[in-house]
């Protein structure tokens, strides 16, 4: 299995500067293990607007429990939003947190 | 989060018939309804595209909100009798399979009254063991258990006795597992202080529990997850000998003289009768749709078809979150005035902030037509995608789909609210495969508004319709599967959807009949016509669907078990019964992707005469639909290829052929044998769609463009685009009435 190296924060910063790519062939790996966890207690994107408003969220340990939404944040551009998943996703993949 | 939703009694439906809205809200007082015309469901506001029609009609107006519950899970209902109120003495048996022994209490076999806490019920207890509970009212309830656990998927003969004389209970279960395994087999005894009471009026269940009479909506809980086969009840106390001849005798009533009932579901298998086989005929049925034609406890594997071997396929099984009809009161109705143009249509509800469609399809009054196109509304489709959940369920839905998991309200709201039902692509908390979907619930994604995947992306073929002059009317797989070709005759020609993916058998030789006897085709869609399913002639507004063997099955159907219990035929995919879509449009699915689409260039044969029609006002090497709302692109999402292996008609003419297609967009598993790293679109020249026509002997014809994402190029630019004249071209030729010739 493939696994992420912590201290390529680079590739954070490169997802940063274009969420929906084209990506370099390492961090094309790291999407794919962010997108591959388990799914619970996933984050993942709500769209609250179509459109026009996002938030983020995260699924449920269980089926029939809400999603909870990351409180106070709201994005005008989905971008934002994949910007935010990636890294929570990275800490929760990595278990180190980011400043 | 919602705060309306609401279903209608139908989906299609003719001027005079009543249409009956149901609704339900939560924490607002009231709500306003008004009908609407779908023109185009696409509510991204960068395009906007999105229109729709208000219409007035009488119903238009505030109402008064109130909160309708769900009931969800599946078990079966005995009315009480004669015979189960004078019970004494008993011996109830079953053989059961359970899928989620340690979830808590479910209900086997009861006849208990929750109020006066009366009667008996042989439960699975909170610690995954048999249990039976007797009781002769409050304060007055006893129980007694195995102790041990059932083992998890294995079957197991679960008895229990009370005798009246002595005060005395038993409960046993006999693991019927692999010998390799641990037995899980178990009984008990104990002792009740008192005389056990009959439970009166209330039912006898299976695989649930009752609730308390005041219950409103749902009247049962603790559903049992899993299968149970030949229960039986007999009116004295019975040793184990007895009980294992019993549970193995195919005619119980002429083995045991006190038999009271004994329950063979092997009988009316498709259908929701529960026969009992005694003499006393205490009938039953089931409720919820649980699955039935599956394997029993003696499956031999000799049989794979439930109708060669009924004997061997005597289980039902149960699932908590089974659904079937709502059931909800009607707020108010809505008789469909002569005169109302055929169409897309929807009641728009409004509560606050939030709104909600209830969509329905107006075709014409029943044997006539007031267009000479045809659009055909893929509802079958749109039910084995309703309240699609795989997204949320499936660990790899966002490797296969390339995207981050995106939610919009309606999806958060079904993730908390799992009573709404699955769909076919979903698996049970237990973790089976989904067979059943009805569209008699509040259907989240059969909107506008919504998601662009099964019914809004069809709107935007029905805005482009409309936006180019051309006529049409509407009607649906329901409507096809009920009249076949006599209502596709009515039309000079037909046009699909993006996706008509699911067919029964009528709806198939109802098309096939229309194209052989003259009637033309544009299927502006992708992966169509690829699984056979079944509608029920008993339960309206209900599908059955059997993922066998192979195809984009998203789940594995269960082995043994892949014959459909509505109709006895096989199910899977329409390839694998020997009559592939490329033999009914040219064309069948080869790869699907999703995150980028492709474009569609001539090929020679589009010089062909027989294929000038189709290119008027098109350059020789103009790129076709290198722009679209889905992938950017008009090939992709899923997309068809020829295949003369698989019957697509020699004289049929490939005229463009798509590239461009991504890495992420892969074979399907019926398109290959083995799995390969040059599978995708970068590397495989199958990946492709090919746009094709065809003539047939009886003057009719086909178009087909064997792509998903056709339709959501039709809008760029105003609607004024090369897919557009393309598909405009087609269907004006195809609305006139000269005959097409074979050619020489
Ligand atoms: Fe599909």
């Amino acid at each position: 299995m493939y696994q992420i190296d912590p201290t390529r924060t680079d590739l954070i910063e490169e997802f940063d500067r274009a969420p929906g790519g084209p990506h370099s062939a390492e961090l094309k790996q790291v999407i794919m293990r962010l997108r591959t966890g388990p799914m619970t207690e996933r984050f993942i994107v709500v769209c609250t607007r179509r459109g026009r408003e996002w938030a983020v969220g995260r699924m449920p340990t269980e089926r029939g429990k809400p999603v909870a939404l990351v409180e106070g944040v709201v994005f005008d551009d989905y971008d934002n939003a994949a910007r935010l998943v990636f890294r929570l996703r990275w800490q929760a993949a990595t278990g180190q947190a980011l400043g | 989060m919602k705060k309306i939703i609401a279903y209608t009694n139908v989906w299609t439906i003719a001027p005079g018939d009543t249409l009956e809205v149901k609704v339900s809200t939560y924490g607002v007082p009231r709500y306003r309804a008004d009908l609407v015309r779908v023109i185009c469901g696409d509510d991204d506001p960068d395009r906007g595209i999105y229109r729709e029609e208000e219409i007035v009609a009488p119903f238009s107006g505030d109402y008064p909100g109130r909160t309708q519950i769900m009931p969800a899970g599946s078990h079966v209902c005995v009315p009480s009798s004669g015979e189960l109120k004078h019970l004494k003495s008993f011996t109830v048996q079953v053989w059961v399979f359970p899928t989620t022994p340690e979830k808590g209490e479910q209900g086997l076999v009861s006849h208990w009254d929750e109020d006066a806490q009366r009667g008996f019920a042989l439960v699975v207890d909170g610690s995954g063991a048999a249990a039976l509970r007797l009781g002769a009212g409050a304060g007055k309830v006893v129980v007694v258990a195995s102790g041990k656990p059932l083992a998890l998927r294995r079957w197991h003969l679960v008895a229990a006795s009370w005798d009246a004389a002595t005060g005395e209970l038993a409960v046993s279960q006999g693991f019927a597992g692999s010998p390799f395994e641990a037995d899980s087999s178990s009984s008990a005894r104990g002792k009740a202080a008192f005389v056990a009471a009959d439970a009166g009026d209330a039912s006898l269940l299976m695989a649930a529990l009752p609730l308390s009479r005041s219950a409103t909506g749902q009247t049962t809980r603790c559903h049992f997850n899993g299968k149970l086969d030949r229960p039986r009840l007999t009116g004295r106390v019975l040793s184990a000998a007895e009980i294992e001849a019993l549970a193995w005798d195919n005619a119980p009533r002429e083995r045991e003289r006190l038999l009271v009932a004994g329950w063979d579901f092997s009988r009316d298998i498709g259908s929701t009768r529960v026969a009992d086989s005694s003499f006393n005929g205490l009938h039953g049925h089931t409720v919820n749709l649980p699955s039935r034609g599956v394997k029993g406890f003696n499956w031999s594997g000799r049989e794979q078809n439930w109708r060669h071997a009924p004997q061997e396929y005597g289980a039902i099984h149960f699932h908590d979150d089974d659904h079937y009809d709502a059931g909800w009161d009607t707020d108010f109705t809505y008789v469909v005035p002569d005169g109302l143009k055929s169409g897309v249509y929807a009641v728009r509800l409004r509560a606050d902030d939030d709104e909600w469609y209830a969509t329905f399809f107006v075709r014409p009054r029943r044997g006539t037509a007031t267009a000479k196109l045809a659009f055909l509304a893929s509802t079958v489709t749109y039910m084995a995608y309703a309240n699609y959940r795989w997204q949320v369920h499936e660990r790899f839905a966002e490797a296969a789909e390339v995207f981050w998991t995106t939610l919009d309200r309606g999806d958060a709201f079904l993730q908390e609210h799992p009573e709404f039902g699955l769909s076919t692509y979903d698996h049970h908390w237990d973790g089976s495969g989904v067979r059943y979907a009805s569209r008699l619930r509040p259907v989240i994604n059969m909107a506008p508004k919504t998601p662009l995947w099964s019914f809004n992306p069809d709107t935007h073929i029905l805005g482009w319709l409309e936006h180019a002059g051309i006529d049409y009317d509407v009607i649906t797989d329901e409507d096809l599967h009920h009249e076949g070709v006599a209502l596709l005759e009515r039309y000079e020609a037909v046009v699909t959807g993006t996706h008509p993916e699911y067919y029964t058998t009528p709806m198939w030789d109802g098309l096939r009949a229309y194209i052989a006897r003259g009637g033309r085709l544009a299927y502006l869609g992708g992966n169509g016509f690829i699984w056979r399913c079944a509608l029920s002639d008993e339960l309206p507004g209900v599908l059955e669907l059997r993922r066998a063997e192979d195809g984009i099955r998203y789940r594995d159907e269960e082995p043994g078990e892949y014959y459909l219990e509505f109709t006895g035929e096989y199910g899977g995919l329409w390839r694998r019964l020997g009559m592939a879509p490329q033999a009914l449009v040219g064309v069948g699915t080869v790869a699907v992707g999703f995150d980028k689409s492709g474009w569609y260039r001539r090929t020679p044969e589009s010089f062909d005469r027989r294929a000038a029609f189709i290119f008027e006002g098109i350059g020789d090497d103009e790129i076709l639909g290198d722009f679209g709302i889905l992938g950017g692109g008009a090939s992709g999402s899923e997309i068809d290829a020829v295949d003369t292996m698989l019957g697509t008609p020699p004289h049929t003419l490939v005229v463009a052929r798509s590239e461009g297609h991504s890495e992420n967009t892969y074979l399907v598993p019926d398109e290959t044998g083995f799995h390969h790293s040059a599978m995708e679109g970068t590397h495989n020249p199958k990946v492709r769609a090919d746009m094709t026509f065809f003539e047939t002997p009886g003057g009719g014809a086909v178009f087909s463009v064997g792509s998903i994402a056709w339709g959501g190029s039709l809008p760029h630019d105003g609607y004024e685009n090369n897919v557009a004249r393309i598909s405009g071209n087609v269907l004006r030729r195809f609305l006139d009435p000269r005959p097409f010739a074979m050619p020489e």
